[in-house]
């Protein structure tokens, strides 16, 4: 390998101990007048990580409220030293935290929290999802009734789905509003619609065998095959309550006439 | 050919926007809990800067927001995160990004700075700083050129706030910039208060500074608050923290500024510790008011 050009390899020197708490200051930076570099070298290394734990406090802001500021902040300096962005697009950060706060030992007495963390991430892909017109009741209606088993669903760009074995939605719910939290029965398993129907995002929480029929008709199967599917998942699944729900939270935007 | 057809095979598409006037304007960055108290005043006298990395999603709240802005004020388009003055080549991606927000908005004042923040795919979210060599300038130049030949026109690059000088650094940062404005063509955007918090710094004058500054080539001024803290040796190191009002010092070296620059475009910066939207409007409010009375003056003057 070539050696690198002098003053490459002292942006790699300066670079080598901003997320290293333990590293030397390095030698290719000094202060003035022969001044010491070690709190100024500091001040770099702290824009660094906390303007990164800020990125993650945003993202993250119901998990925040769960485990209490300075639990969060600690558990996301172990994640941005760990897992650094790689985009300059802040908010395409944190997309591994959810599985980092799965496997945080002491996050395991909330076994839910990454649940509510896949939450707040799907939230802000939502958030800035491209525009697209959701479909509306009316097109939906004059669909003629003879195909509708056959039918296939376009997603908005802005609809995900998230499973928990967990209260995942009631909790995001009660820590992403001002009001003061009671107690949950965290062990219901729930699942969560996060969709942009308008200029807000929203998350619901779906009914029985709603997330597999969903899912179903995002990845393009027939309207016929997602309900099979959502009933042999959920005896209990209605589909008439499910197709209302997935209109009334905008998270398709056109339906057309199957391959069948 | 008659001139009908001359023009329509003339004729581009209309701006979507108006082309505001910015020049004599101050103006403040724009967060988004302000939007509703903005657009509930309605179309006001000044601009607002925003980060243009903050709209590179594809849809969304943020893009309905700026939208609402642009209808009825000049925007300043900011980029935080290019590396223009990394070691590595451009983000062409990131590039290509940038320059469509050009074109959706048609900014009247695109920034970026020099700076670094991404080193081997990582990126560091802070402005770092870099050696000033003739290896390093060419770079710069080339990160430059190519940024301006994506937006077709002359970009204004941001000096510094600095902590520490690269030993191996060959010119001071005014002849650096200089140099980078005599080969690219670009402008430069001024922020007073990165003056004042390097020159605290490093034990220069900040006043002196700003006399080598390629004045003639700045298209608009920062002003923004700081932070203190104390070095090794116990002495005072100024954060450029950009989470309160604009210093009194600062205000001074503006005014002086202006005087010798004319009413460059003026914002004034906050990113941090945000108020509400009344402090920061009048925050841009007391810069206009410098800006408006050296437009009185220089009538005065010529009266």
């Amino acid at each position: 390998m070539l050696p690198l050009e002098p003053e490459l390899a002292s942006y790699a020197t300066f670079a080598s101990a901003l997320l290293d708490p333990a590293g030397a200051t390095p030698a290719v930076v000094t202060g003035p007048a022969g001044k010491g570099g070690d709190k100024r070298y500091n001040v770099y290394r702290n824009n660094v990580t906390v303007s990164l734990i800020n990125e993650l406090a945003a993202v993250y802001p119901a998990v925040q409220r769960i485990t209490g500021v300075e639990f969060f902040r600690a558990m996301a300096r172990f994640h941005v030293r760990a897992t650094p962005p790689s985009s300059p697009l802040l908010f395409e950060y944190g997309r591994d935290f959810p599985a980092f706060i799965e496997t945080y030992e002491y996050a395991r007495d909330l076994p839910w929290l990454a649940d509510v963390a896949r939450i707040e991430r799907a939230w802000l892909d939502a958030y800035h999802a491209a525009e697209a017109e959701p479909l509306s009741v009316d097109a939906l209606a004059s669909f003629p009734p003879e195909w509708l088993a056959d039918a296939v669903f376009m997603a908005h760009p802005a609809t995900r789905i998230v499973r928990s074995a967990f209260s995942a939605v009631t909790i995001f719910a009660a820590n992403r509003s001002e009001a003061a939290v009671g107690p949950i029965d965290a062990g219901t398993p729930e699942d969560a619609l996060i969709a942009r129907p308008e200029a807000d995002v929203i998350v619901r929480h779906l009914p029985e065998g709603g997330a597999v029929f969903l899912q179903a008709l995002v990845s393009g199967q027939s309207l016929g095959e997602a309900a099979a599917s959502a009933l042999q998942a959920s005896p209990a699944f209605d589909i008439a309550t499910n197709i209302a729900g997935m209109i009334e939270a905008g998270a398709f935007t056109t339906v057309s006439a199957g391959a069948a | 050919m008659n001139a009908a057809v001359l023009s329509g095979l003339l004729a581009t598409e209309p701006p979507r926007f108006p082309a505001y006037q910015i020049h004599g304007l101050a103006g403040s960055s724009f967060k988004h809990e302000h939007l509703a108290a903005i657009l509930d005043e309605g179309r006001q006298r000044g601009f607002f800067e925003v980060h243009a990395e903050n709209y590179m999603g594809a849809g969304g709240p943020p893009h309905r927001a700026l939208e609402a802005l642009r209808r009825d004020h000049p925007i300043s388009l900011h980029g935080v995160c290019m590396s223009i003055g990394g070691p590595e080549p451009l983000d062409k991606a990131h590039l290509a990004r940038f320059r469509a927000l050009v074109e959706r908005y048609e900014p009247a004042l695109v920034s970026e700075h020099l700076a670094w923040s991404t080193h081997q795919s990582t990126y560091f979210n802070d402005l770092l700083p870099l050696p000033y060599n003739a290896a390093t300038l060419s770079r710069v130049c080339d990160h430059i050129n190519q940024v301006q030949d994506a937006i077709w026109r002359p970009l204004l690059l941001e000096n510094p706030s600095t902590y520490l000088a690269f030993s191996e650094s060959t010119m001071g940062e005014t002849e650096f910039l200089l140099r980078i404005t005599e080969r690219t063509g670009c402008g430069l955007l001024l922020d007073i208060n990165n003056v004042f918090v390097s020159a605290t710094n490093h034990g220069f004058s900040a006043l002196k500074y700003l006399l080598d500054f390629p004045l003639a080539r700045v298209g608009e001024i920062h002003l923004a608050g700081h932070a203190e803290q104390t070095d090794d040796e116990g002495d005072l190191l100024l954060i450029d923290s950009h989470d309160g009002p604009v210093a009194d010092a600062v205000w001074k070296l503006y005014e002086i500024i202006i005087g010798r620059c004319g009413p460059v475009p003026t914002l004034i910066e906050w990113d941090s510790n945000i108020p509400g939207w009344s402090v920061l409007k009048a925050e841009a409010a007391a810069a206009q008011a410098v800006l408006d009375r050296y437009r009185r003056d220089a009538r005065h003057a010529a009266a």
